[in-house]
């Protein structure tokens, strides 16, 4: 069972949550090839490691943030919001 | 290989089973192969068998990471069936399925492969309206399917609960008589015995670290027992796809997510047939030690870890005793989970990448195992040719850029 830590309501057990995907998908001009727009919808990085995701507080206050988070021991590196790029990590 | 059979039991129980030729060898690594297969599950080992048998290939190796059948073709719930519904889909699984019905006699390996049938229950008029459409696509493409109403499948299914005070009551359900289930294991063995009798070199605890590619061609791989010349290679590594193609220099459309699953302590029989609710997400059926074998949906964020996490756990739980009341007091043996390499169409991918000599057949998702004989064919026709069979040609990467995506999310019955 996950921890997460909302930034509005506090730690928070994760069934409350919904995990939202990769975070930091720019989508591209509507002038962008077809490659483009394939690799928009469909590419991930998908990372044996840390991973940058988006979160939803679904039933809780309904706040949208991300998270780093580690796919392999699941261990939450940073919580940050939804607009802000993604920190520099503490080692 | 020493042929197996009832004689050789018998002789073989002479000198108390003390003299039994291993299934396979264990050779060093060559130099360079006509073809490597990288992934020793069930999909990577049928590959190499294909590619020995059906296309003369001769100096063919299988690399593995761990052991053979150690990933998901070990961590499954054995459950084999063809009720698809798009044309592509309905012919590539009952291919599947056909190769099923003759395999323990083609590989002289005993698959336990048990056409016991696979039911989905309907919980509703519109569910019954959705079977009866899928089972019309299923008949049109020349595959078994009925409809079942609510007496029916009480009666099939005694110790389900069809009671109108049911929690998801039964309205009826599809089946597909010659679904089933098979030893996982013995999937993986059997193709990797019959495999290495032809020749192949089956290399366990050998992870791939690396590709040599020279002027867009695969070139050979880098091990962590050497490198490794092939101008040939197939990637069936399921969860760990998207690792590989990193290292050969391109994305995929594919995530990562554990699936899990679990079984009881054995019972006396009790469930004959495999049941599916995708009212409740669960699914189970009872292996012939008399476990059930329990799996419900994928978790729901990415990961890498070969365990499932508790909430999903439960949920599945709490669907097996919405179905089965009287399985509330079973207790759980084993629980595990592997990771699944989800595509957006919950359909695979087998076919070419951009780096020429370099196929792969992934995508697998939450049902990879009912697909091993034809991932295998297909992927080692593929690596043979240099182009698709058929039979995959519908399924390859390119699809993704064309937009011909071949949405089969509905098949699964459980949504993943």
């Amino acid at each position: 069972m996950l921890n997460i830590e909302c930034p509005h309501c506090g730690a928070r057990p994760e069934h409350e949550f919904r995990c939202g995907g990769d975070a930091h998908v720019v989508r591209p001009p509507l002038s962008a090839s077809g490659e483009t727009w394939a690799e928009y919808l469909f590419g991930h990085d998908n990372p044996k490691g840390d991973q940058t995701e988006r979160w939803c507080h679904s039933f809780g206050c309904g706040l949208w943030f991300n998270v780093i988070r580690d796919t392999v021991s699941h261990e939450i590196r940073a919580v940050y919001p939804i607009t802000a790029q993604r920190p520099e990590q503490a080692a | 290989m020493s042929h197996y059979s009832a004689l050789s039991i018998a002789r073989n129980a002479l000198s108390g089973h003390s003299n039994w030729d291993p299934a396979w060898r264990s050779p060093e690594p060559a130099a360079a192969y006509d073809a490597i297969v990288i992934g020793g599950g069930g999909h990577g080992l049928a590959t190499a068998y294909y590619l020995v048998r059906v296309h003369g290939l001769v100096k063919v190796a299988v690399l593995e990471k761990g052991w053979i059948g150690g990933g998901n073709t070990g961590r499954n719930t054995t459950i084999i069936r063809s009720n698809y519904f798009y044309p592509e889909s309905a012919a590539f699984y009952e291919f599947s399925l056909k190769q099923y019905e003759r395999l323990s006699s083609e590989l002289n390996f005993n698959i336990m492969f048990s056409q016991r049938g696979v039911l989905v229950l309907g919980h509703s008029r519109h569910d019954m309206e959705m079977h009866r459409r899928s089972a019309n696509a299923m008949r049109l493409n020349g595959i078994d399917a009925d409809i079942l109403s609510r007496d029916e499948v009480a009666k099939l299914v005694p110790a389900l609960d069809c009671s109108p005070q049911a929690r998801f009551p039964i309205w009826g359900g599809m089946i597909q008589r010659r679904g089933g289930t098979a030893r996982h294991d013995a999937v993986a063995w059997g193709y990797a015995r019959a495999a290495d009798a032809r020749g192949v070199d089956i290399i366990q605890n050998c992870e791939v670290t690396g590709f040599t590619i020279h002027q867009g061609q695969v070139t050979g791989v880098e091990t962590t027992r050497g490198a490794i010349k092939s101008n040939r290679i197939g990637i069936a590594v399921a969860g760990h796809s998207s690792i590989l193609a990193a290292k050969a220099g391109f994305r995929l459309p594919v995530k990562s997510y554990a699936l899990q699953a679990m079984v009881s302590e054995p019972l006396k029989p009790v469930l004959d047939t495999v049941v599916l609710s995708p009212a409740t997400g669960t699914y189970l059926s009872q292996s012939d030690k008399g476990e059930l074998v329990i799996g419900g949906g994928l978790d729901l964020y990415a990961s890498y870890a070969q365990r499932g996490n508790l909430p999903v756990n439960e949920n599945t739980i709490t669907g097996m005793l919405a179905m089965f009341p009287t399985f509330s007091r079973v207790r759980m043996l084993r629980h595990w989970g592997g990771v699944c390499d989800v595509v957006h169409d919950s359909s695979p991918i087998i076919g070419k990448t951009p780096v020429q000599g370099l196929y792969l057949s992934c995508g697998w998702g939450t049902g990879g195992f009912k697909a091993i004989p034809a991932g295998g064919y297909c992927l080692a026709h593929t690596m043979a040719t240099g182009e698709p069979h058929e039979l995959n040609a519908a399924f390859g990467l390119d699809r993704f850029d064309t937009g011909a995506l071949i949405d089969e999310a509905a098949a699964a019955s459980i949504p993943h």
